[in-house]
C-alpha cells in the first residue's frame, strides 16, 4: 500500500507501452461505443512486463490442451483470457504458477519467465508467493478470518510471528480486497460464516497478503451474484495499477469491463491477442468475430 | 448405534375423491393407484420401522425403570467383593473405572494411528497397491469378531518379548492380560471407525481447497497439519465417539485379556503403571459375571450396572450427532 492509486478518472493512455496495441482512439473519443464501459486506464508509463509465456504447450496425457502459446502480463493492466469451455483457459491459467505441475497427467512445454527467469528454475514457493491465484469457487480454509489472511504469512521464517505482530499485515491486506470495514470487528469469526462475495474478496485478500506481483483469477464471479461481481470487478480495476492480474472468464461483458488486453483462446490455440478495444471490436481473426458477437460459445 | 428408526417411505397417497380427478395430473410421480404387492411392500416396511422403534424404546425403558429400581450410591462407590451373599458382595466402582481406563487407553491407540492412516489413504495413496492393501486390511480388520482379536491378543502378549506389559509368574510365564494389553487390542477394534468417519471427512474437503494452500506455496505436509485436519476434526471426533462406545461396549477383549478380575489388580506398587499392568473388570465383565449366566448370579446388580453401561454408551452416541449436526464448515460447490 505504499504506492498512490491514482483518483479514478477516466483516463487514456497517452504514450502506451509499445507491446501494448494502442486502443483505437475513435472508439474512447467520441464515445459510441457506449456499452464498453472501460475501466480507467492505469497511469501511463506503469505497464512494465512481469510475465511472459514463449511457446506454452500442455497436455494431457495425449490431450493437447495448450498449444504454443505466447503472451506477456504486465503491471499496469489487466489480462482477460476468454474463450469457450475447455479452450484451455484454465490449463494456461495454471501453468504461470506450476499449479498444472500438480497433474500427474500433464505434460509443459515452452519457456515461462517471471521478470526474466525461467519459472522452473524459480523455487516453487517462492514462485507461488509472487504469483498468486483465486478460485472459481470462494474457498477460504476453515479458521478464522484473520487466519485465512494470516495462513500466507506465517511459517515464513523459523519463528512463528505472532498475531500482534501479524495485525497491520491483515489489514492491510483487507483493506486492499475492500473488505476491511464490513469484518474489521469480526476478525475471530469463522471464515466460512461470510457471504459467498466476502468469500471470494477474502480469498484475493489472502493472496494480497503475501504481497504478490501478479494475481491470477480463474473465473472468480462465475459463482457470485450480480452485486458482489460488480464489487470484484471495481476491486480488479484498482488493483491492477499495483499488480498484473490475469482473469479467465466465460462472460464476455465482463471481459469488455475490466480487461485492458485479451487473449481468445480456441481448442487450445491462441486465436486473437490484444488491446480489448481491437479484440472486441474489431477482431482479425474469424472465429473470434463470430465469439464476440455471440454466434457460438 | 442410533436408536433412531430407519425412515419409513411416504405412505401410499389417499384415494382421490371422485371429483378431483387433476390432482393425479399435477403429481406425475405417484402411480395413480397402487398395486397389492405395493401396498403390502409398504406396510411391511412401515411395521418395520415401527417395530425398531418399539424395540429400541423397550430396551431403554426396561434398562431405565430396572437400573433405578436397583441402582445405587452405594453400588457407584463400593469396591465389588468376593461373597456369595449379596448384601457383601459390594459396589461396582472397580468396574467403572475399568470401563473409562480402557476406553481411553484404547481411544490414546486408535485415534492417532487412524488419523495417521486416513491421512496417508486420503492424501498420498501412492503406490496404488498398498493403498488398496491397507484398505482391505482396515477392512478386514473391522470384519473380525472382538473375541477373535481377544484370543489373537492373548496368544501375542503371551510371548516373553511382551511381558513388559503383564504380570510374569515365577517360572518366566508371561501372563499376558493386562490393562495394557486389552486396551492395545481395542485400539484395534475402534481403528476402523476412526479411519472411515476421517477419511470420509478429508474426501469431503473440495480438491480446490487444497490447491488454494499450494497456491500460497505451502507444501503438502504445512497444508494436511494447517488446513486439512482442522477442517475433518468434527469426522475425526466422530469417529473417536463411535470408537469410544465400541470399546465400552465390547465384553470379549474384557473376559479375556483383561482378566475379569473382580476388583483392580495391580502388578507392581508403581502409581499408575502398576494398575495398567494389572488385570481388573469393566462394566461388560461384571454385568456377564452377575447375569443368571455368570457365576456371581445376582441380576439385580448385573441390571445396575447394564444401566450404567447404556448411559455411557448412550451419551456418547449423544455427542456424535452433537458433533455431526455442527459440522457446518463447508464449501459453495
Ligand atoms: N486434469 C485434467 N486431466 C485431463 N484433462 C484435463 C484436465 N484438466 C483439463 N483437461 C482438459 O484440458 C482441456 C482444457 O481444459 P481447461 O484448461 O480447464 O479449459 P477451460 O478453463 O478453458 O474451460 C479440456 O479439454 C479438458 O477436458
Ligand atoms: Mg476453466
Amino acid at each position: 500500500m505504499a504506492e498512490l492509486t491514482p483518483p479514478p478518472v477516466r483516463r487514456i493512455a497517452l504514450d502506451a507501452d509499445p507491446t501494448v496495441i494502442p486502443p483505437e482512439e475513435a472508439i474512447n473519443g467520441n464515445g459510441h461505443a457506449s456499452a464498453v464501459r472501460r475501466p480507467e486506464a492505469p497511469r501511463p508509463g506503469t505497464v512494465l512486463e512481469r510475465m511472459r509465456v514463449e511457446e506454452l504447450s500442455v497436455a494431457y496425457g495425449s490431450k493437447l490442451a495448450v498449444n504454443r502459446v505466447s503472451i506477456e502480463v504486465n503491471r499496469g493492466e489487466v489480462l482477460a483470457l476468454i474463450g469457450p469451455s475447455g479452450c484451455g483457459k484454465t490449463t494456461l491459467l495454471r501453468s504461470l504458477n506450476r499449479l498444472v505441475d500438480g497433474t500427474a497427467s500433464a505434460a509443459r512445454s515452452g519457456r515461462i519467465l517471471l521478470d526474466g527467469n525461467d519459472i522452473d528454475f524459480i523455487d516453487v514457493t517462492q514462485l507461488r508467493r509472487q504469483v498468486g491465484m483465486v478460485f472459481q469457487q470462494p474457498n477460504p480454509f476453515p479458521m478464522s478470518i484473520f487466519d485465512n489472511i494470516a495462513y500466507g504469512l506465517r511459517e515464513r521464517g523459523s519463528r512463528k510471528p505472532s498475531k500482534r505482530a501479524l495485525e497491520p499485515a491483515v489489514h492491510s491486506a483487507l483493506h486492499r480486497a475492500g473488505l476491511l470495514e464490513e469484518v474489521k470487528d469480526d476478525l475471530q469469526h469463522p471464515a466460512l460464516r461470510l457471504s459467498g462475495g466476502q468469500q471470494q474478496r477474502l480469498c484475493i485478500a489472502r493472496s494480497l497478503a503475501v504481497q504478490p506481483e501478479v494475481l491470477l483469477l480463474d473465473e472468480p464471479c462465475s459463482a457470485l451474484d450480480p452485486i458482489s461481481t460488480g464489487i470484484i470487478e471495481e476491486l480488479i480495476a484498482k488493483l491492477r495499477t499495483e499488480i498484473a492480474i490475469v482473469i479467465v472468464t466465460h462472460n464476455l461483458q465482463q471481459a469488455q469491463r475490466v480487461a485492458d488486453r485479451v487473449a481468445f483462446m480456441y481448442l487450445g490455440d491462441l486465436v486473437e491477442y490484444g488491446a480489448a478495444e481491437q479484440v472486441f471490436e474489431a477482431p482479425q481473426a474469424m472465429r473470434t468475430r463470430d465469439y464476440v458477437t455471440g454466434a457460438f460459445g | 448405534m442410533s436408536a433412531t428408526p430407519a425412515t419409513t417411505p411416504a405412505p401410499p397417497p389417499p384415494a382421490p375423491p371422485a371429483d378431483a380427478p387433476p390432482a393425479q395430473v399435477e403429481a406425475p410421480g405417484y402411480a395413480p393407484s397402487w398395486s397389492v404387492g405395493d401396498k403390502i411392500g409398504v406396510g411391511l416396511a412401515w411395521f418395520a420401522g415401527l417395530l425398531l422403534c418399539v424395540i429400541a424404546g423397550s430396551i431403554v425403558i426396561y434398562m431405565l425403570v430396572r437400573g433405578i429400581q436397583y441402582v445405587s450410591f452405594d453400588l457407584l462407590t463400593k469396591h465389588p467383593q468376593p461373597s456369595l451373599d449379596q448384601s457383601k458382595s459390594g459396589g461396582f466402582l472397580d468396574p467403572i473405572i475399568g470401563t473409562f481406563v480402557l476406553t481411553i487407553l484404547g481411544t490414546l491407540i486408535a485415534a492417532p494411528l487412524g488419523v495417521a492412516i486416513a491421512v496417508w489413504l486420503s492424501e498420498y495413496g501412492k503406490p496404488a497397491w498398498l493403498a488398496r492393501a491397507v484398505e482391505s486390511g482396515i477392512e478386514i480388520v473391522a470384519g473380525i469378531p472382538s473375541i477373535v482379536l481377544a484370543i489373537f491378543g492373548l496368544l501375542v502378549f503371551s510371548n516373553a518379548a511382551f511381558g513388559f506389559l503383564s504380570f510374569t509368574a515365577e517360572g518366566g510365564a508371561v501372563f499376558g492380560r493386562s490393562f495394557f494389553t486389552a486396551g492395545a487390542m481395542m485400539g484395534l477394534l475402534a481403528l476402523p471407525l476412526v479411519v472411515g468417519a476421517t477419511r470420509e471427512a478429508l474426501q469431503a474437503i473440495p480438491i480446490h481447497v487444497r490447491e488454494a494452500s499450494y497456491a500460497l506455496g505451502k507444501d503438502r505436509a504445512s497444508t494436511i497439519r494447517r488446513v486439512l485436519l482442522p477442517a475433518a476434526r468434527p469426522g475425526i471426533a466422530t469417529g473417536t465417539s463411535l470408537g469410544m462406545g465400541r470399546i465400552a461396549g465390547d465384553t470379549a477383549i474384557v473376559v479375556i485379556l483383561l482378566g475379569a478380575s473382580l476388583q483392580l489388580q495391580e502388578e507392581n506398587s508403581f502409581p499408575i503403571l502398576g494398575d495398567l499392568k494389572g488385570t481388573g473388570s469393566t462394566l461388560t465383565s461384571y454385568v456377564y459375571n452377575n447375569s443368571p449366566a455368570g457365576e456371581g448370579n445376582a441380576p439385580e446388580k448385573a441390571y445396575a450396572a447394564a444401566f450404567v453401561l447404556l448411559a455411557i454408551v448412550i451419551l456418547l452416541n449423544f455427542a456424535v450427532d452433537l458433533i455431526s449436526r455442527r459440522r457446518k464448515v463447508s464449501w459453495q460447490s
